[in-house]
């Protein structure tokens, strides 16, 4: 027991010892650690940017204005700066607000957080290790809504020429001039397609894509239905269009009424030919397919947007042996309309289809139009090419001139 | 509640999936409830996003009255429900395909045209000026060779005033070699995609229904 007491009293008088040296102890460690203060040495202040310049951003709705500084001189990649704060001041206020910041290397910045017709003006602090010292005041500025985009000039004298082509050669063809259209192969189809229908007694599926009318590959769609329920109501065959889109479903109707009023048939016209189904895409899909196995339609012109459900589609009309006739614009899908269906329009003969189905001499007139549009791109891409391959190779400034005049004839603002 | 959602899933899963043996009735079944679940889906969605949040809420809350304008619009629409005054709903029909044709055409023009067009002008075989030929690496030669090429036989198989004859016919059928083997490799991803959309259902059926897969 007198053991268990002396072991005790040693073991507290050991820790007591301990904890006395530590304290004791502490002031010199920490003397040694925190180094002392050399007052001969100044806190390091970065120097402040000077020239702070704001300017309306051109060709906006006045939402947004450009800032441009001079860098701190003490900004020169040492760790010393770390970044520069934007601050501004609103017109009617009297103080500086920081609105953002940029790092340190960066002298420009774009606040688009300006309302147009309010004047603002800016300081640009820099931040460095022991503070920040602010630039002066920059100019006023009132950010300005400009009517007119100039950076857009080149697309508008492009698109004038383009246009001028249409209406040149729609008046062309309205003098009775012929205007040639080479063969399409897809719409050379449409035709044979029907009448297989028609001879088969079986009804005709026209899906106008998954888009609604926001989408110029519906719209495209829409004017091939109006060729091709010309034809549908002259033959007396059935057609059904479902669609996914209600605006679809209206304009889908309006099409398929004029059409059967120009072939001297409105009363073999019913609205239930266009019907809505779903916007759901899968849903949609579903209800199509499922239309297409129970009703086993001869022919199916699949027209328009589409996304993953191209192959689901294509492959069941496959599956009940339809003809059919694909198209669209969206690349990803149309791999699976050339794996899966009878005739595919790639993009640009999509569009090129009703004017080619028409004969129509506006719808011609646009097509050529168009087709001038697309040689003044290749004969810009070829002579661009050209020039600025061997203007590099061989260091001939007139031909880099003209691939560089060439391409800026092409860059959009 | 969990439980009965989930096997509610599955049963309607495995319905549409009984379509590639054939159609039938589950599968009929499957579609219906697809159909018109996600119908009465869309329009409570639509109603709220566009009726209510945007016009109801913009009006009374935001004081943008030009709202007025889409609203009549689209109860023009509705007048398609009166024979006799019907013929009104097309003028909102022709201004949206209107507006939006012209809206829509600066940006393709711009981004589908200009800029194409603006990219494609480039060195084919060197990078950077007072270089002499065949200087560039020849990863960078090749690519700049497909990108050219490939954008100029393309717009030549896509331009319908002349016939695919003579040279001009040998262009265009490259242009369209070119275009099928960038369906091909398109074709290759795209599948890929796919197969995860499969397999999320796969993990659905024998992960979370049948617990087989942890």
């Amino acid at each position: 027991m007198n053991q268990i007491i002396k072991r005790r009293v040693i073991t507290r008088l050991s820790s007591i010892v301990i904890i006395k040296i530590l304290f004791l102890s502490l002031p010199v460690v920490a003397e040694q650690l925190i180094p002392t203060i050399d007052d001969s040495v100044e806190a390091f202040i970065p120097a402040p940017p000077a020239e702070v310049i704001a300017t309306d951003a051109v060709y906006d709705q006045g939402g947004a204005v450009h800032l441009e500084w001079q860098l701190s001189p003490d900004d020169d990649g040492s760790a010393g700066v770390y970044n520069y704060q934007i601050c501004r001041q609103q017109e009617g206020t009297d103080e500086y607000i920081p609105i953002d910041s940029v790092l340190a290397g960066v002298s420009s910045y774009i606040d688009e957080t300006v309302e147009p017709g309010r004047s603002y003006q800016y300081i640009v602090a820099v931040n460095g290790d022991c503070g920040s010292a602010p630039s002066e005041a920059s100019n006023v500025v009132t950010p300005n809504i400009e009517w007119l985009n100039f950076g857009l000039s080149n697309l508008f004298v492009i698109g004038l020429i383009i246009c001028g082509s249409v209406i040149y050669f729609i008046a062309h063809a309205k003098r009775g001039k012929k205007l040639f259209i080479r063969r399409i192969a897809g719409l050379e189809a449409v035709d044979e397609a029907i009448g297989r229908a028609t001879e088969m007694g079986r009804p005709i599926l026209f899906v106008p894509g998954i888009l609604d009318m926001d989408d110029v590959q519906t719209i495209a769609a829409l004017t091939i239905l109006g060729r091709v329920s010309r034809v549908v109501a002259d033959y007396d065959t059935k057609i059904s269009v479902p669609v996914s889109r209600s605006l679809v479903m209206t304009a889908a109707r309006e099409t398929l009424k004029a059409s059967y009023m120009a072939a001297g048939r409105p009363d073999a016209y019913s609205d239930d030919m266009a019907s809505y189904i779903t916007d759901e895409q899968f849903g949609y899909v579903a209800a199509v397919d499922g239309k297409m196995v129970r009703e086993k339609p001869a022919t199916c012109f699949l027209l328009g947007a589409f996304f993953a459900e191209s192959l689901i589609l294509a492959e069941t009309g496959n599956s009940i042996g339809a003809i059919q006739i694909a198209g669209t614009a969206r690349p990803a899908q149309l791999p699976f309309f050339v794996a899966a269906c009878d005739f595919t329009l790639i993009g640009e003969e999509l569009f090129a289809a009703s004017a080619y189905l028409s004969g129509e001499p506006k719808q011609m007139g646009s097509l050529k139009g168009q087709d001038v549009g697309k040689g003044i791109a290749m004969i810009i891409i070829l002579l661009g090419v050209i020039a600025t391959t061997f203007g590099n190779a061989w260091n001939i400034s007139l031909l880099r001139r003209i691939a560089d005049f060439l391409r800026t004839l092409f860059e959009v603002g | 509640m969990d439980a009965i959602g989930l096997w509610i899933g599955a049963f309607l899963t495995l319905g549409i999936i009984s379509f590639l043996y054939k159609d039938n009735p589950w599968y009929k079944l499957s579609e219906a409830i697809f159909v018109g679940v996600s119908a009465g889906y869309w329009f409570i969605t639509l109603f709220w996003d566009s009726i209510y949040s945007k016009f109801y809420i913009g009006i009374t809350d935001k004081g943008d009255y030009y709202l007025i304008v889409g609203a009549i619009l689209g109860f023009l629409m509705l007048l398609r429900l009166v024979p006799k005054i019907g013929w009104i709903s097309r003028w909102p029909l022709s201004f949206i395909v209107g507006a939006i044709s012209g809206f829509y055409l600066i940006n393709y023009f711009s981004s589908n045209v200009m800029r194409q067009v603006a990219n494609t002008v480039m060195p084919l075989f060197s990078t950077e000026y007072g270089q002499s030929l065949f200087t560039a690496p020849i990863g960078t030669i090749v690519a700049n060779i497909i990108v050219a090429g490939g954008t100029f036989t393309g717009l030549v198989y896509f331009f319908f005033s002349k016939e695919h004859k003579g040279a001009f016919g040998v262009t265009a059928r490259i242009g369209i070699w070119v275009i099928m083997i960038t369906f091909g490799a398109t074709f290759g991803y795209t599948v890929m995609s796919r197969m995860s959309l499969l397999i999320g259902r796969m993990d659905f059926i024998f992960g979370d229904w049948l617990g087989l897969i942890k």
